[in-house]
């Protein structure tokens, strides 16, 4: 097979009109299949390019971690390479490096888990997943790598303690999330990743890094067997969770609004209104996707930049958007501005807010939404990273296989009244959190 | 990794599109076709099948070391301004039009060029085309536009340099290192700049640089080649040409001593740049050294396991973390660069030190064999995975053509970057590498509490 399917698959969608009555359907050929010891694997066949692209994901992310353990995912996650399968850090380094490979990390509140892109070619594909699946099955954690990564890490975290935009970042965090675990930073806190040790790193790993809690995702010159044996020698040595992991708590939704300011010598103020938002798998998530679209995720034809940027020339960036996991990510807006003009900017941004939900979009707002979104829908899928990026996300969040296929259909779907509703039931304008990270405490109620 | 500072500034919406740099410049390999029209506009083509979508870049020759003493910033302000409409797409509509078409707009300022681009579904770009030749000679600019527009660009250039002691210390590095050369001067331009510009200098610049026999249109995507032409010819081809300005050399003069300069800002960390001049690329099969220079960035820093990363992060344990880079082609001169935070425990005098001690370990032994040959794979590899990005691919075409360096020659650059050996390595270690030829510069940080408020001079 060639490259000739992603033409079709998307020729399709992007000659009908973005707003005519049929949208033809169209289907990207993944294939999915169950492995013995339990993994997913979501594949893709693609010729066109003398590569592969495969990735490994856990339910491993920081929203996992037992209390008081803040930090031990991420670390877990980053030293998995620093030493595995008899090989020391350096050897994992030099043969990947020899290969031309790229081996990362991919870590969120959810998620934790490893993309490797490599050359097709043998013998250098043999090399580079031969390498990933020492890490991901065989890691060996040793002491004195920890030790170091400890002590940048906890430099890091420093740094980032005086640096507004993580401040704001983490008071905002922590407002909307109080003990709940998407409220922690994703690196850890001075405290508890400086208690951290091998044994903390190794229970994490075994509780969390299972095969059968594995998703396979695979985009490239292979094929399917090839990707089949591939996903085996990736997942085979991790033993069986059997049970699945415990849900994670439900996020409770805010009981008062809450203001926030810290000081900080910087020239601009960094304003963050939002509060918990919409879960991966939600039934209004294409109402609130679209909607969020028109409020302040479509750029220059959204209120936000029109509001914020267009007609006033408070801020260079103005934007909002959902965060989407498990349980409800952040609704979160944003902006920075010049000390003096903080208040006006926070007004302005509350009261286009206000306005979004209690009056919703108009017509001729929705309708250049879904020309937007329909008619770029051919950029969404144009590359293998783009579509890797979707195999991930179907497989951890067990979307329908034809999520894609089905994306126009869902977005042309949404009306008027499904935004409106949907803000106006979803966004609680009298309990909104407010952080204010910035030179001079104003007053922040109008 | 690189240092801290993009060398272009996206402007528009703060699209993540800081594609990471490959350690190489090196144009991608597919086909390309060139037209030049009547009027000197010069059209790249490029060929992509694989994905029905279409990457459209129109590049203007002019960036911020074409600007004067005083005016810094008017190229990236122009370019804000370029979304501020003409009499047939009035203010704001540019990309609102390009959204409702299903593309994405936006465009970016560096020091050698201003370029403007869309992503789009191939059947729309001739609506792209059409918008820009329209806005390459029909901007409104009007006062009040400006007006507004002046504000964004310093909350702007607050965000992304005064409130960043990192990218003010890469400011004040270009400053001090820099004597002739016009990339002295920041591309977002020095705030008392902006505070000044009016709407004439934006006219000024706008009359003198936007024509067509000063820019080159870029496609790569699923598109054939004499389509691409004919519509360029039909929406650009009746822009007349005007006579650019002549470009005046501004050669840097030898630097004759070693300069250091140091930095105080709100921070934790310290954190050391180290900048010698060092010569790009200009005659892609004749010239060595760059491809030398830039193999050196590769066995420093070209993977985990390069000799900072190796050496002072994991042995030695004197770094957090420790880069080289070095861009090898610009229309201006060139800077070779180490960086790097130093451990707890360690001072910035030390990581200096040691970071010195790599240099000259290298001008001593030279390279391994070894070495050579990963850098070499990384290159072979970076080659195939970069193109998986039409985007990407557009872009390395028009900075290689605005460099005067031919897009159409991958396997030249590839070429002789293969060739470089152990010993031309060293010489150009040897070269240019030198004290005489340095620019250290560091950042002192400074606990919060004690900090005084980093803007108060620039209130109103």
């Amino acid at each position: 097979m060639t490259a000739s399917w992603m033409h079709r698959a998307i020729r399709v969608v992007a000659l009908v009109g973005a707003l005519s009555a049929t949208v033809a359907h169209a289907t990207l050929p993944i294939e999915e299949w169950h492995l013995p010891n339990g993994a997913r694997v979501l594949f893709v066949e693609n010729r066109a390019l003398p590569m592969v692209d495969v990735s490994v994901d856990f339910p491993a992310g920081y929203g996992r971690e037992p209390a008081g353990r803040s930090g031990v995912a991420s670390m877990t996650l980053s030293m998995l390479r620093l030493g595995a399968g008899g090989l020391a850090e350096s050897d994992i380094a030099a043969r990947l490096a020899d290969t031309g490979g790229q081996m990362s990390t991919r870590f969120d509140a959810d998620r934790g888990g490893y993309q490797l892109r490599t050359l097709s070619s043998l013998p250098e594909r043999d090399v580079t997943v031969d390498l990933l699946a020492r890490v991901i099955e065989r890691p060996a954690f040793p002491a004195d790598v920890l030790d170091r990564e400890k002590s940048r890490l906890l430099a890091g975290i420093r740094e980032a303690d005086t640096k507004p935009e993580s401040i704001a970042e983490r008071a905002f965090a922590k407002a909307l999330y109080g003990n709940h675990p998407y409220g922690r930073r994703s690196s850890g806190e001075l405290d508890t990743v400086a208690t951290l040790g091998v044994d903390d790193l190794r229970r994490f790993y075994a509780t969390h890094y299972r095969s059968d809690y594995a998703v396979v995702a695979i985009i490239g010159d292979l094929s399917r067997a090839e990707a089949d044996a591939m996903a085996h020698q990736l997942t085979d040595d991790l033993p069986r969770a059997e049970a699945p992991l415990p849900p994670l708590p439900p996020v409770p939704p805010l009981a008062v609004a809450q203001e926030r300011h810290v000081a900080h010598p910087a020239s601009q103020s960094h304003i963050l209104v939002g509060q918990p938002g919409m879960q991966r798998r939600d039934p209004d998530y294409f109402a609130l996707f679209v909607g969020n679209y028109m409020l302040g995720g479509g750029g220059f034809s959204s209120r936000l930049v029109d509001e914020v940027r267009q007609k006033r020339g408070l801020a260079y960036s103005s934007y909002s958007y959902f965060v989407t996991y498990e349980r409800q990510g952040p609704f979160q807006m944003s902006l920075q501005t010049k000390k003096n003009q903080a208040g006006e900017a926070l007004a302005v941004v509350r009261e286009t807010l206000r306005r979004y939900v209690e009056e919703g979009p108009s017509q001729q707002e929705l309708d250049a939404a879904k020309q937007n979104l329909i008619g770029g829908f051919p950029l969404r899928i144009d590359s293998n990273r783009k579509i890797h990026d979707y195999l991930g996300i179907i497989g951890f969040y067990d979307l329908p296989l034809d999520y894609l296929d089905r994306f126009v259909d869902n977005v042309q779907a949404v009306t008027l009244e499904q935004v409106r509703e949907a803000f106006h039931r979803r966004i609680q304008l009298d309990r909104m959190v407010t952080v204010v990270v910035g030179p001079e405490p104003e007053p922040l109620t109008q | 990794m690189l240092v801290p500072c993009t060398r272009f500034i996206a402007c528009g919406l703060t699209v993540a599109w800081a594609a990471a740099a490959p350690l190489f410049a090196v144009a991608a390999q597919g086909d390309t076709h060139e037209h030049t029209l009547a009027n000197g506009m010069q059209v790249i083509v490029m060929e992509d099948h694989r994905a029905p979508t279409v990457a459209s870049i129109v590049w203007y020759r002019s960036g911020s070391m074409d600007e004067i003493s005083g005016r810094t910033g008017v190229a990236h302000v122009l370019e804000h301004m370029m979304f501020k409409g003409t009499a047939r797409h009035p203010a704001d509509t540019f990309s609102k039009t390009i959204a409702a078409a299903g593309g994405r707009d936006n465009a970016f300022t560096n020091r050698d060029y201003t370029g403007y681009f869309q992503q789009l579904e191939k059947s729309k770009l001739p609506l792209a085309l059409s918008l820009e030749a329209d806005r390459m000679q029909n901007l409104t600019l009007s006062a009040d536009e400006f007006a507004k527009e002046i504000r964004v660009v310093m909350e702007e250039r607050r965000m992304r340099t005064d409130d960043q002691p990192r990218a003010l210390l890469y400011e004040q590095m270009m400053a001090v290192a820099y004597t002739g050369s016009s990339y002295k001067w920041p591309i977002v331009g020095w705030m008392n700049d902006l505070e000044n510009m009016t709407v004439d200098d934006a006219r000024d610049w706008y009359r003198t640089w936007y024509t067509p026999n000063n820019a080159t249109l870029v496609v790569v995507g699923d598109v054939l080649p004499d389509e691409v032409f004919a519509m360029a010819e039909q929406h650009f081809g009746p822009i007349p040409a005007r006579s650019l300005p002549q470009r005046k050399p501004q050669l840097e003069p030898p630097q004759r001593g070693m300069k250091r300069l140091t930095v105080k800002g709100p921070g934790e960390l310290p954190y050391l740049l180290m900048g010698w001049h060092a010569p790009v690329i200009r005659d892609v099969e004749n010239d060595w050294e760059p491809y030398a220079l830039a193999v050196l960035v590769g066995v420093l820093d070209g993977s985990d396991a390069a000799r900072l990363d190796r050496i002072l992060v994991r042995e030695k344990r004197i770094a957090i973390n420790s880069g080289a880079s070095f861009a090898t082609v610009s229309r201006g001169p060139g800077m070779w660069f180490l960086d790097g935070t130093p451990a707890p425990g360690k001072t910035v005098a030390e990581l200096e030190s040691a970071l010195r001690t790599e240099i000259e370990r290298i001008a001593r032994d030279g390279v391994e064999a070894d070495e050579l040959q990963r850098v070499k794979s990384q290159v072979i590899a970076s080659q195939v995975f970069q193109r998986d990005s039409i985007f990407f691919q557009a872009r390395q075409i028009g900075v290689l053509h605005i460099a005067g360096i031919p897009y159409t020659s991958p396997e030249v650059q590839v070429r002789r970057l293969r060739e470089v050996t152990s010993e031309q390595v060293q010489a150009v270690v040897r070269r240019y590498l030198v004290d005489d030829n340095l620019t250290v510069a560091v950042l002192e940080p400074q606990a919060l509490l004690q900090s005084a408020p980093a803007a108060s001079e620039l209130s109103q």
